[in-house]
């Protein structure tokens, strides 16, 4: 039977009456978790912003036609020499076509999978950019562009132009960036380009792609597929990659093994592309979480000396609540709630702290070339970091306060009165 | 029986710094509304007598009735809820909560206890001070009245759920002979009028030799009774 009231009470004077300690005691534990939020909204936001950069423009699963010798040589076919030891020196590629056979079908099988958000159709080419007598070797990839802005943000990154002003001009492209720099380019003007044998189209720049990775944005452009098509005197099945984005990422692994054998090409899903994001983004993560438990750690010792001195203060006050019948209980009650309410208090001071301190982040300029859609410094608002944070902040005052409210609950009354 | 408190064969040790016997087969008994004092020299062991009759000290051997019922080997929460509505104790420094205010302090055994509601608590403290006639103190800080006020507080706090024992450990040892006189009178009163039942630890001779019946020890054994 706690009769929670009077226990509330006590702790209340305690804690009104020592005023100072008790927000010094708050302080920290603000400090602890204010920090964390910020770092973890912070940190995360950067993570999320790196890994965009690369993820968003990878696909969950690629599939493409490899150039690679054949694994049985055709002498290991030839019966006479099945038992013999076999070497062949300078094996070459197998002489195949750079387009997936089958393409049309493939794209129609992964379209009817309901685990596959969209499937779309590549074709990349080398091709030169002509200005004036230079050429600039380069890659030009036709896609189905509104496809490619539904199933990735590709949008963000046309810094100039409209994805639908490419899809409406048979001979429009999307030039790269740093290739409309280097030839003094814009939007509206037209670009001639060249293909490996030679002959020669002339494009209409409707927009500029930037992705922020200068090497790609030096090369790299895009037209639509039947333009490269097209250009490349290729037919309408003729499509080099293709791109699967699916409903979950951790279904990549196991569906592009399951394509390869079905269809027999090459397929590679996200994880075995860019495993060192990954490691990255846990490395960052590992980062913020030993700074916050260690700024909660401080915070911790603080309200444990605090309580400690409140403690050694109080002790005729112990003595008298354990004389006039409050149990040991009580006692340790009495001071686990004032260790209950300095976590509550400072910790949802530090959310909110926390929270102010994560917008004026999240308003900062923060403008590079690498990245054309951001302006400010990302901060990820994610809500459970703010339920981790107020845990946080009561386990760690819970365990500060349990030591010395043991104490209080173990102090003899007898000794303390008669000490005196 | 018609005992408040009974004691039967009680021995103490003290087992630092030294081991000593302090309390040497101790055997006594307080009937209903009987006023008894407890005199001795200093280290005869009166005070440690009177922790362990409180029930506050349980480290000792024998047996202790309250209201004819065994307590000895009862555990602490039965034996705070039993100090808490049996037993008032009034103290030679007077003890008070420091930071709350005087009506607080009286009201904090019977918010404990929590028979009765806030109301009647409040009521009640407000009576008991009244009796005392320090009822002009009652919102005073507890820390802010002078030590003859401090010690009629601290009596009204022992009183507040109307205990069937009340104890004191010189609760006049530390009051000029005015006060003294004063709280004397009361703890009289409250015999008299309310049929309480008192044990008092005191080295004023003249204090005892006016209640009912005098306890006098010597090396931890009575010998006078």
């Amino acid at each position: 039977m706690t009769n929670w009231n009077v226990i509330l009470g006590i702790a209340k004077t305690h804690l009104t009456t020592k005023m100072k300690s008790t927000v010094t005691a708050s302080l920290g534990v603000t400090f602890g978790i204010g920090a964390y939020i910020t770092l973890v909204s912070f940190m995360t936001g950067l993570n999320g912003m790196l890994d965009d950069l690369i993820l968003n423009q990878t696909p969950h699963i690629h599939i493409y036609n490899e150039i690679e010798p054949s694994e049985k040589q055709p002498i290991g076919l030839y019966q006479d020499y099945a038992s013999a030891f076999n070497v062949v020196h300078s094996i070459k590629p197998k002489r195949t076509q750079k387009k997936i056979h089958n393409a049309v079908p493939i794209l129609h099988y992964l379209r009817a999978d309901k685990n596959v958000l969209g499937a779309t159709p590549q074709l990349g080419s080398q091709i030169f950019y002509l200005s004036g007598s230079i050429e600039l070797g380069g890659k030009l990839t036709g896609i189905d562009v509104l496809e490619e802005v539904r199933l990735s943000n590709m949008q963000d990154y046309i810094i100039q132009g409209t994805p639908v002003a490419l899809k409406n001009n048979d001979n429009g492209i999307l030039l790269g960036a740093g290739l409309a720099k280097k030839m003094s380019l814009s939007p509206g003007d037209r670009v001639q380009i060249s293909t490996v044998s030679g002959d020669v189209f002339p494009l209409k720049i409707v927009g500029l792609y930037q992705s922020g990775i200068a090497d790609l944005d030096n090369v790299q452009s895009y037209a639509n597929l039947k333009t490269v098509q097209r250009i490349l005197g290729e037919a309408e099945n003729y499509i080099t990659d293709i791109n699967v984005k699916l409903d979950d990422i951790s279904k990549a692994a196991p569906m592009a093994i399951a394509l390869e054998r079905k269809f027999n090409v090459k397929a590679t899903d996200i994880n075995e592309a860019n495993a060192q994001f990954e490691t990255g983004s846990n490395i960052r993560n590992l980062i913020t979480y030993s700074v916050s438990i260690t700024l909660l750690i401080v915070a911790g010792f603080g309200i444990y000396n605090i309580l400690n001195m409140l403690i050694y203060e109080k002790m005729k006050d112990i003595a008298i609540l354990k004389a006039t019948g409050f149990s040991g209980r009580d006692v340790k009650l009495i001071f686990m709630s004032q260790a209950m309410i300095i976590g509550i208090v400072g910790g949802i001071s530090g959310l909110i702290i926390g929270y102010i301190l994560s917008n004026i982040i999240d308003k900062l300029p923060f403008e590079t070339e690498a990245l054309p859609t951001i302006t400010t410094y990302p901060v990820n608002f994610n809500g459970w970091y703010y339920v981790i944070g107020i845990v946080f902040a009561l386990i760690s005052t819970f365990i500060a306060g349990y030591l010395p409210a043991n104490k209080a609950k173990r102090i003899d009354p007898v000794q303390i009165i008669r000490g005196s | 029986m018609d005992f408040v408190l009974e004691a039967k064969h009680i021995d103490k040790y003290f087992k630092k710094p030294v081991p000593f016997h302090v309390l040497k087969d101790i055997s006594f008994q307080i009937k209903n509304g009987e006023f008894v004092s407890i005199m001795g020299k200093s280290g005869s062991g009166k005070s440690t007598l009177l922790y362990i009759l409180s029930t506050m000290d349980t480290d000792y051997g024998g047996e202790l009735y309250f209201n004819d019922k065994l307590i000895t080997g009862k555990t602490n929460e039965e034996l705070s809820r039993i100090r808490n509505k049996n037993i008032g104790f009034v103290f030679q420094f007077h003890y008070l909560l420091s930071e709350f205010s005087v009506l607080e302090n009286v009201m904090l055994p019977a918010k404990k206890l929590a028979e009765k509601s806030f109301q009647e608590i409040e009521h009640n403290a407000m009576e008991k001070l009244k009796m005392l006639h320090i009822d002009h103190l009652a919102t005073k800080k507890a820390s802010r009245i002078s030590g003859g006020e401090k010690q009629r507080v601290a009596i009204a706090r022992a009183l507040i759920n109307n205990p069937t024992l009340l104890m004191g450990d010189e609760p006049t040892g530390n009051l000029d002979s005015h006060n003294s006189e004063n709280v004397f009178q009361i703890l009289k009163d409250l015999k008299e009028r309310e049929g309480l039942s008192l044990l008092i630890v005191t080295h004023d001779i003249d204090f005892a030799e006016r209640t009912d019946r005098i306890i006098e020890m010597e090396d931890g054994k009575i010998i006078r009774q």
